[in-house]
């Protein structure tokens, strides 16, 4: 049995960790929050310092050639920090989609240039009200032409390339496809849009004839994205397990020092049982989120399964431990001076991004029936 | 990562199923021979011959050093050992109170000579023992025992009663925490000690619980008269001693949980027509699977991680912590549930597929619960010991014992 991760990985682990606590303490998330910036920007030269971005991009292209039992435990101190660069959006999304679906030329292309931090990617999906499905997207690609409005798009202020969902003519499911298009065009157009969560910036961007190309085949957009959303529901869900420690740890030690009623309302079960509770489903969230890393390295059958579940454990523990961190602060924990929020934002933005835990339930499901007839 | 055995891990899983071939039967896969152990008198002389059998092969107690017949071995071994067993039709539970409590707190307090007499019968299955804890006013406050010990020549009397004491009425020994000074706060006037249930004025009677089982008794002391010499530990220092045998309750990972679980949950969801077609196709349905589900494999991959360091060689972290925290109310919730399915059959005892074993875990689910800490007491310890927060305020603490308000 060796159901955990090795030491190295640990280590680095504790690398990013130092980092991160050394360089995105809580006074940055506020610093973005509270500002303009589009991210922490030396935070991210720091994180590309590091390697970060070519952690998981193979060697040909650059990158570090890492397994995603690497990426998985940056990805646990990344949460942890709530740290306000574009991890999620170019790291995980943008660098797996050109893993999955990339031609050679586009990885590399681009796979190269996101290893050297010369690059930041980003997935375009939604088009405002609605979730997004194959028959509703009404940006198209066609002759190299990109046209539409995608928003709301994750950093997408900060990218330079994005990868889009548009319609390419076919029929159901087959009715989308992956686009990639170049940000640096003067076809495009970027719009920064108010979120609950401002230490994560979003913006529209709308394509009049942007030059574009096709990423994996015509037709393939929505299949390649349920994939997509697999792998990235891993590293979300490491992601969610930082910060709903973080959010449990924040609280805890509130608990200690806060005094009510002549003692620590840690003292008190309502409390204890309060944060009892966001241990258990953070180590529910964390099993399921290891067995989840496990099937992503060895590209395991049940990778459909153990994401959902991940997904699932994981944006549970993260809501959870983040509003109860709000409740545990009583009203000094509501107001703007509070790090409390940066939690309860974040959590959930991770929660709707890749489709929320209702979605994700029905999958599980469909997932367990299809495991179970055959 | 892997779940797969280190090469003496797995070398010792052939020798172990080897073993297993060659003296018991395999279980089929059917999920109904998975049976909790019954009071059936001839069950329990068979998991004597059982227990016997093992204790002879070295599998008794693995982790227990050769010198009281086990065999040194890590406690992943212990437990590699124990999931290989579960797939074998033999009797087992009678023992793991005495062995996995009982004996070890011989051990940390017995004379030489009362090892020397009671740990080999208590590993070949000759003689069964059970743990005199609980008492009617004393649950979740198990210091708050009242069962007295007095001082009498160079013995003691014990007058009193135990409750929830499991397997007391086949037990042969017992070991018993009293109270001989009624004048100092609770924890400091306690001492334990053993016994033979057949000394005179002890008084086992079953108690039948809510599922019809009568696994748990209550005992009763009347002038119950034992020498010193069967006192384990100071005078006073009872409660360490008792810390001594809760320790040793852990340990119980690894065993396959048997019973039903989403498996049975989605045939029964298939089977079953609502108004809309079948219930399987319900959002809400589905949800529920959905959550019970990532319960369930959170739970199998949480002891996974705890099996990891063991295997290691490592102290496991606090993590099996959550198990019982959420694995009792997902028994009742799930059990509930199922029932709901069946619409108004799903009270009837037969008809239904699946009917009986959902309501057997809806039922057990609320004694689960309870047992061996509720989940309220399960939350403290998590809070206290995993997240570092104060004990609640005891008001009973620097009182005497016989100063406190009672129940």
């Amino acid at each position: 049995m060796n159901f955990d991760f090795s030491d190295d990985q640990k280590l680095l682990k504790e690398q990013v960790r130092k980092f991160l606590t050394d360089k995105c303490p809580t006074k940055v998330v506020r610093r973005v929050l509270d500002g303009n910036e589009t991210h922490a920007d030396e935070v991210w030269k720091g994180l590309v310092e590091l390697g970060v971005p070519a952690t998981g991009i193979p060697e040909e292209y650059g990158g570090l050639g890492l397994s995603p039992l690497e990426l998985c435990v940056i990805a646990e101190e990344m949460g942890r920090a709530a740290a306000p660069v574009p991890f999620d959006t170019s790291v995980v999304l943008a660098t797996e989609a050109l893993k999955l679906a990339g031609s050679d030329a586009q990885k590399k292309k681009w796979l190269s240039e996101l290893a050297a931090g010369k690059a930041i990617g980003t997935l375009a999906i939604a088009e405002g009200p609605q979730p997004p499905k194959p028959r509703g997207i009404r940006t198209t690609f066609g002759g190299g032409r990109l046209n539409g409005k995608k928003l709301p798009v994750a950093d997408g202020e900060a990218a330079t390339f994005a990868i889009v969902l548009a319609n390419t003519g076919g029929q159901g499911d087959r009715a989308v496809s992956l686009v990639l298009v170049d940000l640096k065009q003067a076809a495009v157009t970027k719009k920064r849009v108010e979120t609950i969560d401002p230490a994560r910036k979003h913006a529209e961007l709308t394509f009049k004839d942007a030059a574009a190309e096709l990423l994996g085949a015509e037709g393939e957009g929505w299949r390649t994205l349920e994939r997509l959303y697999d792998a990235a529901a891993v590293y979300f869900a490491f992601a969610q397990v930082g910060g709903a420690e973080a959010a449990m740890w924040m609280a805890r030690d509130y608990a200690l020092q806060r005094q009510a009623f002549g003692r620590a309302i840690g003292s008190y079960q309502a409390i204890k049982h309060k944060l009892a509770d966001c241990y258990v489903k953070l180590e529910l969230a964390r099993s399921n989120a290891y067995y989840g890393a496990m099937m992503l390295t060895d590209g395991g059958s049940d990778l459909p399964l153990a994401a959902a579940a991940a997904r699932i454990a994981a944006t549970d523990a993260y809501d959870f431990a983040s509003k109860e961190n709000i409740q545990t602060h009583g009203g000094i924990g509501f107001t703007w001076e509070a790090d409390t929020q940066f939690h309860y934002r974040r959590a959930r933005v991770m929660a709707l991004a890749l489709g929320g835990p209702m979605a994700w339930k029905d999958k599980l499901v469909s997932r367990l029936e299809q495991k179970n007839a055959a | 990562m892997d779940f797969n055995d280190t090469p003496e891990e797995a070398a010792f899983r052939k020798e172990v199923r080897a073993w297993l071939d060659a003296n018991a039967t395999r279980k089929s896969d059917d999920k109904a021979s998975f049976r909790a152990r019954n009071d059936d008198p001839e069950l329990l002389k068979k998991a004597k011959a059982w227990q016997d059998k093992k204790a002879k092969a070295g599998y008794a107690r693995i982790t227990w050093p050769k010198e009281y017949g086990g065999r040194g071995g890590s406690p992943i071994l212990q437990v590699i050992y124990q999931q290989e067993e579960a797939n074998y039709l033999v009797p087992l539970g009678f023992f793991d109170i005495g062995l996995g409590m009982c004996i070890p707190t011989m051990m940390a307090y017995a004379s030489p000579e009362h090892l020397q007499r009671y740990v080999k019968p208590a590993l070949h299955g000759d003689e069964v023992w059970c743990q005199l804890f609980s008492e009617p006013a004393a649950g979740s406050d198990v210091a708050g025992i009242r069962t007295r010990a007095e001082r009498d020549g160079d013995g003691w009397v014990i007058n009193g009663q135990k409750v929830w004491t499991s397997g007391a009425h086949y037990s042969d020994y017992g070991i018993i925490i009293t109270r001989t000074d009624p004048n100092v706060p609770k924890h400091a006037g306690l001492t334990m000690f053993f016994l033979s249930m057949k000394t005179p004025g002890v008084e086992v009677r079953p108690i039948k619980q809510m599922s019809g089982g009568a696994n748990f008794n209550e005992v009763f002391f009347t002038d119950v008269r034992i020498p010193d010499s069967q006192r384990l530990g100071k005078v006073g220092e009872g409660w360490k001693a008792a810390l001594t045998t809760l320790m040793n309750e852990r340990l119980a990972v690894g065993m396959p949980s048997g019973g039903l679980d989403v498996d049975e949950l989605m045939e029964l969801a298939r089977d079953t027509d609502l108004e809309d077609g079948p219930a399987i196709r319900n959002q809400q349905v589905r949800s529920k699977i959905a959550d019970w589900y990532v319960q369930q494999q959170g739970l199998k991959l949480t002891r996974y991680r705890t099996l990891t360091a063991l295997s290691k060689g490592q102290t496991p972290g606090p993590e099996s912590s959550i198990i019982k925290i959420v694995a009792a109310p997902k028994m009742q919730d799930m059990g509930a549930f199922a029932m709901e399915l069946m619409g108004p059959a799903g009270i009837m005892k037969e008809e239904v597929p699946h009917a009986a074993g959902f309501q057997a875990q809806w039922i057990g689910g609320a004694g689960f619960r309870i047992a061996g800490g509720t989940d309220e007491i399960l939350r403290n310890i998590v809070a206290e010991r995993v997240l570092g927060m104060p004990a609640d305020v005891r008001v009973d603490k620097d009182v005497p014992f016989n100063k406190l308000t009672r129940s």
